[in-house]
């Protein structure tokens, strides 16, 4: 006798049913299909959509990895907001659940968007370099508030959201809330010695961002972007170019 | 970058590839990829990067707990030499030594390395990377950051890869590793988000592509660990070693029904989380009176198992792991992971009331034998590292030595590639004819229309037989008969189809797993009948302990000339005197 307990496919339904309206399309368009499935106790949307993968519609495009709001794979669209379908409980959702893709980007099949652009832009972030030599002597005090940053899961629900890249398309001037997130940690972190000012006002278009706070409500590792990555950013930009006698510096210098 | 574009003739139909070449092409995007990616390209090579998912999304991003070096941070104690005792102590002394000597002297480097880059570590309050203890660790050695140190580290290491000349294929499923003249000199691949192919040409290619635990229904990994890279490193002719050898993490979730088998770190342990029975009793006591809850992974796991099958299980069949003594603010400080993880999904405040957990598939010791210098494995041209490389674990993993792994290791791949690039000038050519054949067979699950078998559902039978005959509790008899289960469905394969188009297609991308999974099942299965003992993960209940012999034998595995499985018995060789001498030390302490 080795037999493992295999866990019984009847554990926990509850008789219900959970139904979904899910996107089914491409780049060229498409329309929202009604699917219904058993409802079992704790389910959540990725969990509905991978059993209808399975038994009705084979092939239905839809990320995941982790499946334990971990690795950020799983974002779309739940009745127009973004979510993770990993960490959304059907039995939060009254009535119809619709479920679609991002759309700030470019839309590839069903719930998946592509997202390289977001690659691009991290990409073109000046990386981290210390002119000390690791192991670095830094204290809790020192890196207490760069553990919120670091938190990131890179889910690009902060970027999906963000009218300045939803509604105004502005992915070619502006680098979003995510990387604005990634320069928080990286500008305040003590051992680094880089200055990414000028890249924020200029080429990240730090300025477009006029604090709507969208970003903050959808993070699902809780990181208060605006107040705490955006503002303080915006706060450096201003001291940086704004401030008169640093001005009348940069004119004497010549930079 | 040469970049062509090539017309190709098959049945009848145009079929087109891309051609790109590169020095260096590393499948797999976790934390050995993208290491040995950093080493690769430091070299000056140019390096191509192959990933089935997003980068930054690979499984390293689970790893919670922390990463495993004898820094001596907080118990000044600590050293390489009680690092590697513990290695191979917990390995059950089947490991690869010099793996396991070459991880203990350099995982500190590597610790330090990822500071430099940018990553952040919890501090001791002298300001230096502060390190908890965790189950078979001597002292106090795991460098972390609260409960998500994998995510540390993949967002380091993508940043400065990010940072190289490399390229990344996102989203690009392997296929076939090609060979010209014995050696491995590319492969052939598709992208999942057009279904396109992309022949890639490569003087040296470096597999780091995980493990293989959707093997089983109840595992912590995600849909991305089928196991790809052992199997085409298998088919282009490489030693496997130790595949017998599954690790079960002690501890996964229970409830509801479809987090079953996600991770609750052995940080929880490592904090001092209590497991408890039905009856409130301690049972580790009776398992491991000293280490306790910090005993070695297969040791809590075969206790957790074993108190829910003699009936003191929990309501959803766990036990109790409880860490309510830390409180609210001890749980958000050091694993605030795991408390949004048992709100937002079971509902669980683990403040005030303890987890259900139960053993879940986590990790894989076995996978692609390496030489421990160079990682290159028993073919030419081809290199492994991280998870797929079988060896330096040997019979069960530490927690917090798969991170320090990936990194050690990674490094050795790339430069150990790099090496051999920089050394020879062969052929990366392939005739035409092998790259449209494997073209055509990756594409005729698409062409039978769904009309056959689905591949969704051979996944969930191998899955079940998998759990029902090699679990971590294992006898010679529910072997045979799991064998029996996987042979048949082997039979079904090419009788695999799928609707739809190429464009995104996950049933298509199912139809290339579960060909991989079942040729791994197949091994795991013939390999665990072979060793016939209780040893680390292999438990056998029709033998009553270790066997001597065993001890000192590898199970070598690569496929023969009638392309079925050939399972070889290896002597372990003898240690130089150093390592023997540590041993001996180690015995007289006991």
């Amino acid at each position: 006798m080795a037999h493992s307990p295999v866990p019984n496919e009847d554990l926990g339904k509850s008789g219900g049913t959970a139904r979904l309206k899910i996107f089914r399309g491409d780049a060229e368009g498409g329309e929202e299909v009604d699917y219904e499935i058993p409802l079992v106790e704790g389910m959540v949307i990725l969990d509905a959509v991978l059993g209808i993968q399975a038994e009705q519609a084979p092939d239905l495009a839809v990320r995941w990895n982790c499946k334990a709001a971990h690795c950020g794979s799983c974002s779309a669209e739940i009745n127009g907001k973004p979510a993770l379908l990993c960490k959304s409980r059907v039995d939060e959702y009254d009535g119809d659940i619709h479920v679609g893709p991002m759309r700030a980007f470019p839309v590839i099949k069903d719930l998946v968007s592509d997202v390289s652009w977001n690659y691009e832009v991290s990409k073109g972030i000046t990386p981290f370099q210390s002119d000390e030599q690791a192991p670095f002597t830094m204290y809790e005090e020192d890196v207490e508030r760069l553990y919120e940053p670091k938190k990131c899961i890179e889910c690009f629900m902060c970027q999906d959201v963000c009218h300045v890249l939803r509604t105004h398309h502005k992915h070619a001037e502006f680098a979003g809330p995510r990387f604005f997130v990634r320069n928080q940690w990286l500008e305040m972190h003590p051992m680094d010695n880089q200055d990414r000012l000028h890249d924020l006002k200029e080429d990240n278009g730090l300025g477009y961002c006029n604090i709507t706070k969208c970003c903050t409500e959808v993070c699902p590792v809780g990181i208060k972007i605006t107040d705490n990555s955006i503002i303080p950013l915006k706060e450096r930009v201003a001291d940086e170019y704004y401030d008169p006698a640093k001005w009348l510096m940069r004119k004497i210098r010549g930079r | 970058m040469v970049e062509l574009q090539r017309d190709g003739y098959q049945n009848g139909s145009r079929e087109r590839y891309e051609v790109r070449e590169h020095d260096v092409l590393i499948i797999g995007a976790g934390g050995a990829g993208l290491r040995a990616a950093v080493s690769a390209t430091q070299r000056g090579l140019s390096v191509g990067i192959v990933t089935k998912s997003l980068l930054g999304k690979a499984h390293t991003v689970m790893a919670e707990g922390g990463m495993a070096a004898a820094l001596g941070n907080v118990d000044p104690d600590d050293s390489w030499r009680q690092h590697f005792m513990d290695t191979m102590k917990s390995g059950k002394f089947i490991n690869n030594w010099r793996m396991a000597e070459i991880h203990a002297k350099e995982s500190p480097d590597r610790v330090y390395e990822l500071e430099q880059w940018g990553a952040l570590f919890n501090r001791t309050p002298e300001g230096k990377i502060s390190q908890r203890p965790f189950g078979g660790h001597t002292y106090r050695r795991l460098a972390h950051v609260g409960d998500r140190t994998g995510l540390e580290l993949i967002r380091t290491m993508q940043e400065k890869a990010l940072a190289t000349d490399a390229k990344v294929y996102m989203e690009t499923t392997v296929t076939k590793l090609l060979k010209n003249n014995g050696r491995v000199v590319g492969a052939l691949a598709y992208t999942r988000e057009s279904g396109k192919f992309v022949h890639f040409k490569a003087k040296a290619v470096v597999m780091a592509t995980g493990g293989w635990g959707r093997i089983f229904k109840v595992t912590s990994n995600s849909w991305e660990g089928t196991g790809d890279g052992v199997v085409l490193s298998y088919d282009a002719g490489a030693d496997l070693v130790d595949m017998e050898m599954m690790q079960f993490h002690p501890t996964g979730m229970v409830w509801p029904p479809g987090v079953r088998g996600l991770l609750v770190t052995e940080g929880v342990r490592g904090e001092g989380g209590l497991l408890r029975n039905s009856e409130g009793k301690r049972y580790m006591e009776n398992y491991d009176p000293q280490k306790m809850e910090l005993s070695t992974r297969d040791v809590v796991a075969r206790a957790n198992y074993t108190e829910v099958q003699e009936g003191r299980g929990s309501e959803h069949g766990g036990v109790y792991l409880d860490i309510t003594h830390l409180g609210y603010e001890g749980i958000m400080k050091k694993l605030p992971t795991m408390y949004e993880q048992f709100k937002n999904l079971a509902d669980i405040d683990i403040s005030r009331e303890p987890m259900e957990v139960f053993p879940t598939v986590h990790y894989t010791m076995g996978g692609v034998k390496v030489d421990p210098e160079t990682c290159e494995s028993s073919v030419p041209g081809l290199f492994a590292a991280g998870e797929v490389a079988g060896g330096l674990h040997g019979a069960n993993r530490l927690g917090g030595n798969s991170l320090s792994d990936l990194l050690v290791f990674g490094r050795r791949a790339g430069e150990g590639a790099a090496e051999y690039v920089q050394q020879s000038t062969h052929s990366t050519e392939i005739e035409e004819q092998e790259l449209l054949t494997e073209i055509g067979r990756v594409l005729e699950p698409l062409e039978k229309r769904g009309d056959g078998e689905s591949p969704y559902l051979i996944q969930q039978e191998l899955q079940v037989a998998m759990m029902e005959h090699a679990n971590l509790m294992r006898d010679g008899d529910s072997l045979q008969e799991g064998l029996g289960k996987i042979l048949a469905l082997k039979d079904r394969l090419p009788r695999v189809s799928v609707p739809g188009s190429r464009l995104f297609n996950p049933g298509w991308h199912t139809a290339q797993d579960v060909r991989y999974l079942v040729q791994i099942s197949e091994i795991i299965l013939r390999t665990a009948l072979e060793r016939k003992e209780r040893r680390g993960a292999q438990w056998r209940l029709d033998y009553d302990g270790p066997d001597e012999e065993l001890g000192g034998i590898n199970f070598i595995v690569s496929k023969d000339e009638q392309g079925e499985v050939g399972i070889e018995r290896r002597e372990i060789p003898p240690m130089p005197e150093h390592l023997a001498k540590l041993v001996e030390e180690e015995k007289a302490k006991a």
